[in-house]
């Protein structure tokens, strides 16, 4: 199906792939917010995962241990962020923006002499025959493993966050940690846990970036798309599926953009690359405006760090 | 009966200062046992440690015959001690079934569990539903859901923080009737509190603490309130003394208010009128979330409203700032202390500036007059007895009682026409809390129009002329304390608007 030069079915189908690292970062950040923690580091977890994913999967030419490594080093740089705001209750805010610097300085000596490399292929899931339908198999089934997982992923911290006793206490944490600590819950370790869980998912979308999108490794290869996670949690109303939503539309017109390029339209190129950005916010803002009652949903705690003074 | 629990010779220190030192007492089962103090006597305390959240230095507990140390409270809860905060122990965003699972050690599943929130709730008269959001509940609604929590897990010590702190007149008859019936089925209660009539009509026995220590036990019927009170300050007491005065012109006026909440899960005013005169106090009552902090807001002039909706002295002041409203006169004092009254971190003097520097003139050509800042700190702190080791100590140091001593001194020694107060005495303690009454009526004397805003019913009839209750960010009409019954007052908090329902009723 072709419309206006741009076929519609690769359209849907690489929107899905270019959404993957934000969506994976985006999900681990909800969570961490949920618990009450503002880890504004996203960008740094993401860009160490994609490094250490990338020498992970070079080393032992296994995509698999790739992604397990940037997941390792996504968790690892996130515990000195946990370290510091929840044992040494340093601002969340200035922590974060120092693990953004820290990941990018530390992800770019890492990667001397990874330069030009590429990494094994990660493969798409053989659906057999299922692939062959036309327009939906393109769609649905040919895409790797990674992709599948980040939609089970959503679905599955929904259902933890909505249904599960685990979900209601990190809700609760992030909604009044003077209250849980008075019923007796170790505030600062679920906290502490969350932000391993945020810096792991993060990282792996780090390493999709590096092992899939690109694949290979280059200086700052996540391009901000740790700050635009950021701007979806919030956006979306701290809920995974319009994460889901917000992660796609903004995959979706980086995608559309990269066509329309290629297609020659007469937009300047630099209008059709800041369109993502652009579009991605405004859309949420406005979807998140809609009833007036986004603030509301916001952890109350979120931010506050908390210290059992009695 | 037999001994249910046995406090003997706990100690908790903690840097600076002994909270507990060498306490015993016990309960027995089915007992109503009240613990009595000031605020910091170490009445908190005590019950932390009898509930897990705290370890004791020293000391020993014993639990139904057994050796009894909680580590944490879901090991206390397990052993069937449960407890009722004061605050802090509930999430407005969540609704009240996830409340209550979060406070079992293994709560069935949400839909079960709903079905035995309603049967308990019904069981006991205290009627709630198990999908309404906290945000949304009233201070009643709110206590029952702890109560329920507790409930649920078959305690059988159930310990009461200042549990009647923020309800109507009704709704303490209510939950003293639910008291009354979990002691007959052999429940021990330990109920904290300072309100001693409560204590005499609910309460067995009585452990009453100061500074850390028992000082007296007593049975709370055979006492007046006026003797415990005094056991609990370990002084004599002096009601505040009332200077009737001639009332003057009208102070302050709202013609008609009606305003937005700024806050979340907050109350809007619905068309708040009333007016002031000089040398006249109004009370105004209501239960918390009523829209106390919005009236405040209105009035402090951090929420502006159009001009002719508020005037001071009957000049058009709706649309004025805080800064220019204190310049007409008007000054004004929130509940928070640390953190809206108050800038914690910032030293007295500096916070002594903050609200000062208008009407006391602290600002020399665009700069601070810091010697005469700290004068009229030292000013201050001296006419109020404020406790502080200087006025260059940060606010967030000073207990509550003292700080709000400052704070209110710091507002009624800028020689204002309008003062706002709003919870001018809450969790002060007896001695501080005559102390700032006393002040207000001077205040008042000396030709001030004032409005108190409170939850405590004894301290509006105590210092207020005229008498209104705010509910649902609706004002009664004020009426004259003079010959106000009790019946009339919960009629007006309950929801009642006017004066002929409570008639009628009456």
């Amino acid at each position: 199906m072709l419309i206006g030069g741009i076929n519609v079915e690769i359209l849907i189908a690489s929107l899905m792939v270019a959404s993957v690292p934000i969506l994976l970062a985006a999900l681990g950040e909800l969570v961490v917010e949920r618990s009450g923690v503002l880890n504004l580091g996203v960008e740094g977890m993401m860009i160490t995962g994609a490094i250490g994913g990338f020498i992970i999967a070079v080393q032992t030419q296994s995509p698999v241990l790739g992604f397990v490594g940037g997941a390792v080093s996504g968790a690892a740089i996130s515990a000195v962020f946990a370290l510091l705001t929840q044992v040494f209750l340093a601002n969340q805010v200035a922590t974060g923006l120092a693990l953004t610097m820290f990941g990018l300085g530390v992800s770019s000596l890492a990667g001397q002499g990874y330069n030009g490399i590429k990494p094994p292929a990660t493969g798409s899931v053989p659906f057999g025959p299922l692939a062959d339908i036309p327009f939906l198999g393109r769609i649905l089934f040919s895409h790797d493993w990674i992709v599948y997982a980040s939609i089970a992923l959503t679905a599955a911290i929904w259902w933890v966050l909505k249904y599960t006793r685990t979900g209601l206490i990190i809700r609760a944490v992030g909604e009044s940690h003077e209250a849980a600590h008075a019923l007796g819950y170790k505030v600062n370790r679920i906290r502490l846990l969350c932000i391993l869980f945020g810096g792991a998912t993060a990282g792996m979308g780090g390493a999709y970036v590096s092992l899939v999108r690109v694949p290979q490794w280059v200086d700052g290869i996540t391009s901000g798309a740790g700050w635009i996670a950021l701007a979806i949690v919030v956006f979306a109303s701290w809920r995974p599926w319009r994460v889901l939503i917000g992660a796609y539309l903004f995959g979706g017109i980086s995608v559309l953009q990269l066509n329309l390029q290629a297609a020659g339209s007469g937009i300047p190129v630099e209008y059709l690359s800041m369109a993502p950005y652009l579009i991605t916010i405004i859309v949420l803002v406005i979807l998140s405006s809609g009833r007036g009652k986004a603030s509301m949903s916001a952890p109350a705690a979120l931010g506050q760090n908390f210290h059992a003074s009695r | 009966m037999t001994e249910l629990l046995r406090v003997d010779g706990v100690t908790k220190a903690y840097p600076g200062v002994v909270a507990n030192s060498d306490v015993s007492f016990s309960i027995s089962e089915g007992e109503v046992h009240a613990l009595l103090g000031e605020n910091g006597a170490g009445k908190s305390t005590l019950v932390k440690m009898i509930y897990g959240l705290v370890r004791p230095d020293s000391g020993s507990m014993t639990f139904r015959g057994q050796p009894y140390h909680p580590a944490k409270p879901a090991e206390a809860r397990r052993l069937g001690v449960a407890m009722v905060f004061q605050h802090f122990s509930l999430f407005e965003a969540l609704d009240v079934a996830e409340n209550v699972a979060l406070g079992m050690e293994s709560p069935p599943p949400m839909r079960e569990l709903a079905g035995r929130i309603r049967a308990v709730s019904e069981e006991y008269g205290l009627p709630l539903d198990p999908t309404r959001m906290v945000g949304d509940l009233s201070a009643g609604e709110r206590q029952r859901v702890e109560i329920i929590r507790c409930l649920l897990q078959d305690p059988k010590l159930l310990i009461m923080d200042e549990p009647t702190s923020v309800l109507t007149p009704q709704e303490v008859e209510i939950l003293f009737r639910t008291l009354r019936q979990l002691s007959a089925e052999g429940t021990a209660i330990l109920y904290i509190s300072h309100k001693l009539e409560e204590i005499r009509a609910l309460c067995d026995e009585a452990t009453i603490l100061r500074r850390g220590k028992v000082v007296a036990t007593c049975t709370p019927r055979d006492r007046t309130a006026r003797e415990m009170a005094e056991l609990m300050v370990g002084a004599a007491l002096t009601p505040p003394q009332r200077h009737p005065g001639e009332k003057g012109e009208v102070a302050l006026g709202l013609s008609d208010l009606s305003v937005d909440s700024p806050i979340p899960f907050g109350t809007s005013l619905k068309g708040v009128s009333f007016t002031v005169a000089k040398g006249e106090v109004l009370g105004i009552a209501g239960v918390a979330g009523n829209g106390q902090d919005e009236l405040l807001l209105a009035l402090s002039g951090e929420l502006r409203v159009a001009p002719d909706k508020l005037r001071i002295a009957s000049a058009p002041a709706g649309d004025l700032g805080p800064a220019e409203r204190r310049k007409a006169g008007l000054v004004a004092a929130p509940e928070d202390r640390y953190g809206h009254a108050a800038a914690p971190d910032m030293s007295l003097v500096e916070n002594a500036f903050l609200t000062a520097g208008v009407r006391r003139g602290l600002v020399k050509r665009g700069f601070i007059d810091w010697a005469a800042t700290r004068a009229f700190a030292e000013e201050v702190i001296a006419e109020y007895d404020v406790r502080t080791p200087g006025p260059d100590v940060a606010a967030r140091a000073l207990s509550g009682g003292n700080l709000q001593k400052f704070l209110i001194g710091r507002e009624l020694n800028q020689s204002p026409s309008v003062i706002v107060i709003n919870q001018p005495t809450w969790g002060v303690d007896a001695a501080a809390a005559a102390a700032i009454r006393q002040a207000i009526l001077d205040r008042a004397a000396g030709g001030a129009a004032v409005v108190v805003i409170s939850q405590d019913l004894d301290e509006l009839l105590e210092v207020s002329d005229s008498f209104a209750v705010l509910n649902e960010g609706r004002l009664t009409k004020p009426r004259p304390v003079l010959g106000l019954t009790m019946d009339e007052i919960g009629l007006m908090m309950g929801g009642a608007h006017g004066m002929e329902v409570a008639h009628h009723a009456g």
